[in-house]
C-alpha cells in the first residue's frame, strides 16, 4: 500500500506548528478516513470535528491545501499526494485545539437575528397554503449545512476581524431565508442594516465559491436583500416621501 | 478547588437529536428551566441525515388515510410485540407534531392544491411521509434548532453524560464533561430526559456516526432502570459498500421506489426467488408489473425489492453467503437499466435521486444513471432501548424519562421507514410535558457526593490511571474494533446460539481489557479520551443486544436466529426485559406484552 504524508496543524489557543504524519492510502479514501486512521495509529489525541461522513452535517470543516473543503467529501485522490498533503483548521475562527476551532460566535449570532413569525392561518384548522413554486427559493436557503465555510472564506470576517459590525453569508442567507419565507411577516430590514452589516459585503463571491451544498448565496440571498436595504433607505423618491409623512 | 462546575435546571435533556430538541422546546413552554446537552455542536446530530419522510396521517394526498391506518401498519410492522398504546399516542398525534413544524418555519413539499405532500413509503398503506426532497431530517431538526434558541434553553455543547446520579430511588442529576477543555460538569435536575439515540457504532459496518454509543441505554440501565426489545437491530438493507472508507453510509429506499432492482453476479434478480408466503399475494411475480408499480400503475403490484427491510437485508445476506456477491462483497442495485423503458431517464434519476446521484458521484466516483451500485447491509437503528410509559415515558426510575431511538416500545420488532421521524417528535414532546410536570410537583433532589466522586473517578481513569501492574495497557480503539467485529460476524443480521455465546465471552474478555485503557494526552479535546469512555456504555448494550438475542429463540422481524429459522407462537406473547441484577449481573426476563383494547383489537381485525 502506499503511504502518504498529512502535513496536520497540532496546537492551541497559545499556538501551534503543522507536524507530518503518515499513513497508508487506499482506493476511495477521502481525507477524514486518513485523519482517522493517523488518530488510531499514531496519534490518539488528535482533535477533531465529525459526525455524518457523508457532506450532511458540516462538522468536519478544515483547510486542505489552503482550500476550505469538508474533509469528509474531499477524495484523496483528487488531492497531490506526492508531496505532504496540509490540513489546517478553519482560519476565521479562534483555534481550541489542532483542526477544532470555536464557532460558538455563529451560535450567538443567530440568536440575534429575529425568529420567524408566521401570517395568521390560512385555514381555520390552523394550517397554511403554499404552492411550490413558492417555496422553492427559500428551499435552497435552507439546504445550508451549517459548516461555516463560507464565513471562513469570507474576507470581512477573515481578514477584518469584523465580527462585532457583521454577521457574515451564512446569517444574511438565513436572514433571506426568515425574509424570503411565504409565512414570514417579520420586518429584518432596519436589522440588517444597523445591526447585522450587510453594506459591509462587497459581493466578491467567495462564499459561493465554496459551499457545498452549491446554494447561490450571494445572487440569490444575499444581492436581493441589499436591494431590499437599498429601496428602503437609499431610494431618493422614497426618501422624499418619507420627508413628508415626518410627523410635526 | 472543586472537581466540576455545578449548573442547576429543572429539566435536563441529554441530547440534542429531534427527541431531545422536542422535549427541551416542549418542558421550556411549560415554564420551567432547561439545559439541553449535545454530544456535538448544536444541530450536528444524526437527525440531521434522515432522509425519506416523517410519517403522519395527515391524509393531504390520500383521503382514505387516518390514525387507526397508521396504527395498523405500525403494528403489523412491528410482528405485534409493539406497545399499542404508544403506538396509538403515535399515529394520532403525528400529525399535529408535523403541522406545528411548519407553524415554526419549516417548508416542507407541497401538493398542488398547496398543502403539504406526502410520499409513499415502505409499509405504509398510503402516502403518508411529508418531506422535503431527500433532506427531511435537516429540516426537521433545524426548525427545532432555530425555535428551541428562542426558549431560553440552556444549551451545553460538546458536552458527554458518563453517569446519572439518584437520590434514592429518583434520579437527581448527571455528571459529564465538556470536550474543549475537558472540565467536568455536575448537573442537579429534578427530572432528566434521554434523548441519545442509537447503538449503531456497537457495530463495523453501519449508518451512524461516533456518537451513537448506547449513551442513553447504558445510562438508564447503571442507574437501575430497565431495557426493552434490544434484540431488534435493524438492518437497513442497501448501505454503501465500496469503497471501503465509505461502507455503511445509507442509500435510500427511493433508488428501489423509483425502479431500481437488486442483482447478484450472475445478472440475476434474486428477489424474485424468496418471496414470504405472508407477501405473496401482494408481491409481483414477474419483472414488467414491478415496474409498472413503481411508475404508479394502481393495478400492479410491488416489486420483491420492496418487500420489508428485513426480508430483503437476508436475501441480501444470502447471495454473498453463497458466492454470488459483488466484487467488493455486497450486491448490484441497478437504476440506471429504466433506460431501457424510460426515454430521458439519466435527467429523470438525477431529479428524483439528487443526493445519491451526487453521493456516488463524489464519493465513489459512479455515475449511478450509467453503472449498477454495489449496496450490502449496514446497521441502521434499534428499535430496543429504555422501558418507558406509553404515556409518559417515564422509565422505571422516578424522574427518568427517554424518547426517541433510544426508548423502546413504539416499534416492536421492526420499525417502518418515516415512523422514526414521527417517533422523536410525538415521544420528544410528551416526554418534555411529562418532565417539566414531574420537576413542578417533586422539590429539588440532593446530589449524592460521594457516589459524584466515584463517577468523577472513573471518568479520568482512562488519563491518570498509570501504567497497569498486570498486563499491558490497552488503546480504545483497538478495543473499539475488536467489538464492532464481534457484533458484526456473531450477532448480526444471522444469529445462532454457539455464535452468541461466544460472542458473550468475547465481550467479558474486552470488558476486562477496557479496564486497562491508557490514553496519552491531556483532557483538552482528546479523542482517545472520550473513545475510552464510550467503551463502558458500547459494551454494556453489545451484551443487552446478545442476552436478548439469545433467548429469543425463534426468528421475527429483524431479528434472525439460523437455529430457529421459523416464528413461533410462544415468543409472540412477550418482550425481552433487561435489568441488573441484584448481583450486578445482567438478567433478561419475559414481560407479557401490553394487552391491546377492545378498539386496538377491531382496528387489527379490520385491516391487520
Amino acid at each position: 500500500m502506499p503511504r502518504a504524508t498529512f502535513r496536520i496543524w497540532r496546537g492551541d489557543a497559545r499556538g501551534g506548528e503543522l507536524r507530518d504524519h503518515e499513513t497508508e492510502v487506499s482506493e476511495g479514501m477521502v481525507v477524514l478516513d486518513a485523519l482517522h486512521q493517523i488518530q488510531a495509529e499514531s496519534a490518539p489525541d488528535l482533535a477533531l470535528r465529525w459526525n455524518c461522513k457523508a457532506g450532511k452535517c458540516g462538522s468536519c470543516s478544515t483547510e486542505i491545501d489552503g482550500r476550505p473543503r469538508l474533509a469528509c467529501m474531499t477524495r484523496l485522490s483528487d488531492l497531490d499526494l506526492a508531496r505532504p498533503v496540509t490540513v489546517e483548521p478553519i482560519r476565521a475562527f479562534p483555534p481550541i485545539k489542532d483542526l477544532v476551532t470555536d464557532v460558538s460566535w455563529n451560535y450567538a449570532v443567530k440568536r440575534r437575528i429575529k425568529p420567524f413569525k408566521p401570517r395568521a392561518p390560512d385555514a381555520p384548522d390552523g394550517t397554511w397554503r403554499m404552492a411550490q413554486s413558492d417555496v422553492d427559493r427559500v428551499q435552497e436557503f435552507r439546504k445550508c449545512i451549517e459548516c461555516f465555510l463560507c464565513q471562513d472564506v469570507c474576507h470581512v470576517l477573515r481578514d477584518h476581524h469584523k465580527h462585532e459590525e457583521f454577521i457574515g453569508p451564512r446569517f444574511l442567507i438565513y436572514a433571506a431565508a426568515l425574509e424570503m419565507h411565504p409565512l414570514d411577516v417579520e420586518d429584518r430590514e432596519p436589522d440588517l442594516k444597523e445591526e447585522h452589516g450587510i453594506g459591509y459585503c462587497n459581493i466578491t463571491k467567495c462564499c459561493t465559491k465554496v459551499c457545498p451544498e452549491g446554494i447561490t448565496i450571494t445572487d440569490n440571498g444575499i444581492i436581493p436583500l441589499k436591494e431590499r436595504v437599498a429601496d428602503r433607505y437609499y431610494d431618493p423618491l422614497r426618501r422624499l416621501l418619507a420627508l413628508f409623512r415626518r410627523p410635526k | 478547588m472543586a472537581r466540576w462546575t455545578t449548573f442547576e435546571h429543572d429539566v435536563l435533556v441529554i441530547g440534542a437529536g429531534g427527541a431531545g430538541l422536542r422535549a427541551a422546546i416542549e418542558a421550556a413552554s411549560k415554564g420551567v428551566s432547561v439545559g439541553l446537552v449535545c454530544k456535538s455542536l448544536l444541530g450536528k446530530a444524526h437527525t440531521v441525515m434522515a432522509e425519506g419522510g416523517v410519517a403522519a396521517a395527515l391524509a393531504n394526498v390520500d383521503d382514505r388515510d387516518n390514525w387507526r391506518v397508521h396504527f395498523a401498519d405500525t403494528m403489523r410492522g412491528g410482528q405485534y410485540l409493539n406497545n399499542p398504546d404508544m403506538a396509538e399516542h403515535h399515529a394520532r398525534e403525528a400529525p399535529d407534531r408535523v403541522r406545528e413544524l411548519e407553524a415554526w418555519g419549516a417548508l416542507f413539499d407541497r401538493t398542488p392544491d398547496r398543502r403539504i405532500l406526502q410520499r409513499n413509503f415502505g409499509g405504509h398503506k398510503y402516502p403518508r411521509l411529508a418531506h422535503v426532497g431527500d433532506r427531511t431530517g435537516l429540516e426537521m431538526i433545524r426548525t427545532l434548532q432555530d425555535h428551541g434558541i428562542h426558549k431560553g434553553i440552556d444549551v451545553h455543547m460538546e458536552c458527554t453524560v458518563v453517569e446519572l446520579l439518584k437520590d434514592g430511588e429518583r434520579v437527581s442529576g448527571a455528571l459529564g464533561y465538556e470536550r474543549e477543555q475537558g472540565r467536568l460538569q455536575l448537573f442537579k435536575a429534578r427530572a432528566v430526559v434521554l434523548a441519545t439515540g442509537g447503538i449503531g457504532r456497537a457495530y463495523r459496518i453501519t449508518s451512524n456516526s461516533w456518537e451513537y454509543t448506547g449513551d442513553g441505554q447504558a445510562l438508564a440501565y447503571d442507574a437501575g432502570a430497565e431495557l426493552m426489545d434490544m434484540e431488534f437491530v435493524q438492518f437497513h438493507p442497501t448501505g454503501m459498500v465500496w469503497p471501503p472508507s465509505v461502507r455503511g453510509i445509507l442509500v435510500t429506499e427511493g433508488v428501489r421506489g423509483e425502479g431500481g432492482v437488486l442483482k447478484n453476479a450472475q445478472g440475476k434478480r434474486f428477489m424474485f426467488a424468496d418471496i414470504p408466503e405472508a407477501y405473496r399475494k401482494q408481491t409481483a411475480d414477474n419483472e414488467d408489473e414491478g415496474w409498472r408499480y413503481t411508475q404508479g400503475d394502481r393495478d400492479a403490484r410491488r416489486p420483491p425489492e420492496l418487500l420489508t427491510r428485513d426480508h430483503v437485508a437476508r436475501c441480501i445476506v444470502r447471495e454473498i453467503r453463497e458466492g454470488r456477491g459483488s466484487p467488493h462483497g455486497g450486491v448490484f442495485l441497478d437504476i440506471a437499466w429504466i433506460k431501457e423503458r424510460l426515454p430521458g431517464a439519466a435527467e429523470h434519476i438525477q431529479r428524483k435521486l439528487p443526493s445519491m446521484y451526487h453521493q456516488f458521484k463524489e464519493l465513489a466516483g459512479l455515475d449511478i444513471t450509467k453503472e449498477p451500485m454495489e449496496v450490502g447491509p449496514t446497521t441502521h437503528y434499534v428499535m430496543g432501548g429504555v422501558r418507558v410509559d406509553a404515556a409518559s415515558q417515564m422509565s422505571t426510575v422516578p424522574g427518568l424519562f427517554a424518547a426517541g431511538e433510544c426508548a423502546a416500545g413504539l416499534h416492536g420488532a421492526n420499525r417502518l421507514g418515516g415512523n422514526s421521524l414521527s417517533d422523536l417528535l410525538v415521544f420528544g414532546c410528551r416526554a418534555g410535558a411529562y418532565a417539566a410536570a414531574f420537576a413542578r410537583e417533586h422539590g429539588a433532589a440532593a446530589i449524592d457526593e460521594r457516589a459524584a466522586e466515584v463517577a468523577a473517578t472513573r471518568c479520568l481513569a482512562p488519563l491518570e490511571r498509570g501504567e497497569p501492574a498486570g498486563g499491558a495497557a490497552e488503546a480504545p480503539y483497538a478495543i473499539q474494533h475488536e467489538l464492532q467485529r464481534v457484533m458484526q460476524d456473531q450477532v448480526g443480521i444471522v444469529r445462532t446460539e454457539a455464535e452468541m455465546r461466544e460472542a458473550l465471552e468475547a465481550i467479558d474478555r474486552l470488558r476486562e481489557r477496557a479496564g486497562r485503557v491508557l490514553v496519552p494526552g491531556n483532557r483538552q479535546y482528546n479523542p482517545g479520551w472520550h473513545t475510552a469512555l464510550d467503551l463502558h456504555n458500547l459494551l454494556t448494550v453489545s451484551e443487552a443486544v446478545t442476552r436478548s438475542a439469545l433467548e429469543r429463540r425463534e426468528s421475527r422481524g429483524a431479528h434472525f436466529r439460523e437455529d430457529c429459522p421459523a416464528k413461533s407462537e410462544e415468543f409472540a406473547r412477550f418482550n425481552h426485559v433487561i435489568a441488573k441484577g441484584a448481583d450486578g449481573a445482567m438478567a433478561v426476563r419475559r414481560e407479557p406484552l401490553v394487552p391491546l383494547s377492545d378498539e386496538h383489537q377491531r382496528i387489527i381485525a379490520e385491516m391487520g
